[in-house]
């Protein structure tokens, strides 16, 4: 009995350090180093480089756009799909089922293609800028998810507290409900900015020259299709790691600030 | 002061929660509640500031008639305060914005008027140093005091307590106490609910015994402790300690 007790009594602690150890990151390093080294001194891939990276502009113009305008339409639905107002509640939730039901390739075609033709604002908005209003209209559905949730998961019991001290529905919701909502909120937000950074390539079947259809267009030109390719999946990670590391950084600075929340 | 006739609340249409309830309570007097839980106690309570709205019946506070829709509802909740069993401070406020929030957004007071009023009443309940604190840096009791003196602050005409003792470690319950049995001895008009038959006697103007979601007595704490009249209340005594 004695003598097994020092066995049983391993924890955490006692493990080795290469056990612990972030072999992925280095893993991940090591890739990121040798495509660097290739695009620096191989010269086809330098090639592909210099055609394609021009189109980050786009990349990341779309992204921003997109993304804001589905915060937009996030917080109204999300919102809309809590109201009292039956009229506003089930708009909202057939927008939301409809296109949480579609895959966004399809749905870019029915939006940018057939919907903004229809509505007639085809004379108003290139091909960017429709495929932008595809994807915001696409985010907003999947944010209102978020921040209905996000709501949602504030107890009763605070809004009651709100309401009970005499404030109004709205100061409730702005001064009580959102912003412990916003920590529930913030972390799905942050993944959907770079779902949407990733979902800015299906505009190249648009004809939108973002970076996955300039790596299209100098493959299928210069016949380089390991280069071409390997390139702009390269770019595509580098941007979401870096933007996932200053995610989670600035995700811990939130809740160091307020220190006394749960 | 409030004056609930006929007061009915059922859920899902089928369940009765309360019954035709009939309420008197007059200024500066203190009324408890008690009953077997599942009772109806607490909506009948909520149903004083419409947190809950009643199925049928009328309930006027403060000469303001609740069930009609053209009451302005939120400047009546202003004079009722509030306290619940879970305390429900807001957890992403200290101690002090808990208190001055509703100062501010609803009586329109500055920041220095409603920080002076907070600090008035956080040492009436006995922990002005706590000010600066995050509710979940508290412990229960003194959440549940901070929430009362959040409801104090707003100079209510009426405070209602829903059960403020039953989240609350033993320890911790005699300082919410003292804090409420404070409150009666100046004047407050209290409607509570509890299981604390200590304060219902030491208290109580009235004690309301409701069963099924009807009142069966109401009468004296010590008339209704010694020779209860019902044999429901007769079975509810005899089950609990006190």
């Amino acid at each position: 009995m004695a003598d097994n007790k020092p066995k049983k009594r391993r924890v955490r602690d006692s493990r080795p350090w290469w056990d612990t150890f972030p072999w992925w990151g280095v893993l991940v390093l090591v890739l990121i180093g040798w495509m660097a080294w290739q695009i620096s001194f191989n010269s086809n891939y330098e090639l592909a480089w210099d055609r394609i990276w021009p189109g980050l502009r786009v990349t990341i113009r779309a992204t921003f756009q997109s993304f804001g305008i589905a915060l937009v339409l996030g917080l109204l639905v999300g919102m809309g799909q809590i109201s009292k107002n039956v009229f506003f509640r089930n708009i909202a939730r057939t927008y939301v089922e409809i296109i949480r039901g579609i895959p966004i390739l399809p749905l870019i075609f029915v939006v940018a293609l057939i919907l903004i033709p229809l509505l007639e604002l085809d004379k108003f908005l290139n091909f960017e800028m429709r495929a932008t209003v595809t994807l915001s209209v696409i985010y907003g559905a999947y944010m209102a998810e978020i921040f209905r949730g996000g709501i949602q998961s504030v107890s009763p019991g605070q809004s009651e507290a709100g309401r009970s001290l005499g404030l109004s529905r709205r100061q409730t919701m702005n001064s009580v409900v959102l912003p412990q909502a916003m920590r529930a909120i913030i972390p799905p937000l942050g993944n959907d900015f770079i779902a949407i950074l990733k979902d800015t390539s299906l505009l190249s079947v648009l004809g939108v020259l973002e970076i996955t259809q300039r790596a299209r267009q100098f493959s299928a030109s210069t016949f380089k299709f390991r280069e071409g390719y390997f390139v702009v999946a390269f770019i595509y990670l580098l941007l979401t790691l870096s933007l996932s590391v200053l995610l989670s950084v600035l995700e811990r600075r939130m809740t160091r600030d307020r220190k006394g929340e749960r | 002061m409030i004056s609930a006739r006929g007061l009915t609340k059922t859920f899902n249409k089928t369940i009765h929660a309360v019954r035709n309830v009939d309420l008197e309570v007059d200024a500066g007097e203190v009324v408890v509640i008690v009953g077997p839980s599942g009772s109806g106690k607490s909506t009948v309570l909520r149903c004083l500031n419409l947190l809950e709205i009643p199925t049928e019946g009328e309930v006027v506070v403060d000469g303001f008639d609740l069930t009609d829709p053209s009451t302005d509802i939120d400047s009546v909740r202003a004079e009722v305060g509030m306290v619940f069993q879970q305390f429900n401070l807001f957890p992403h406020l200290t101690v002090l914005e808990n208190i001055t929030l509703a100062l501010k957004k609803v009586r329109g007071k500055n920041k220095k008027e409603a920080s002076e009023i907070a600090m008035q009443q956080l040492a009436r309940v006995g922990i002005p140093e706590k000010a600066e604190s995050f509710p979940r840096q508290l412990s229960g009791g003194q959440q549940q005091r901070v929430a009362i003196a959040r409801s104090l602050a707003m100079k209510p005409k009426i405070m209602l307590f829903d059960e403020p003792t039953s989240a609350l470690d033993p320890e911790m319950v005699k300082e919410v106490l003292d804090v409420m049995l404070k409150l009666a001895a100046d004047g407050m008009t209290m409607v509570v609910v509890t299981h604390e038959m200590g304060f219902a006697k030491a208290a109580a103007d009235r004690l309301v015994f409701i069963d099924e979601g009807e009142i069966v007595e109401v009468g004296l704490p010590e008339e209704i402790f010694n020779n209860p009249t019902h044999q429901r209340t007769k079975d509810f005594f005899n089950k609990i300690l006190y």
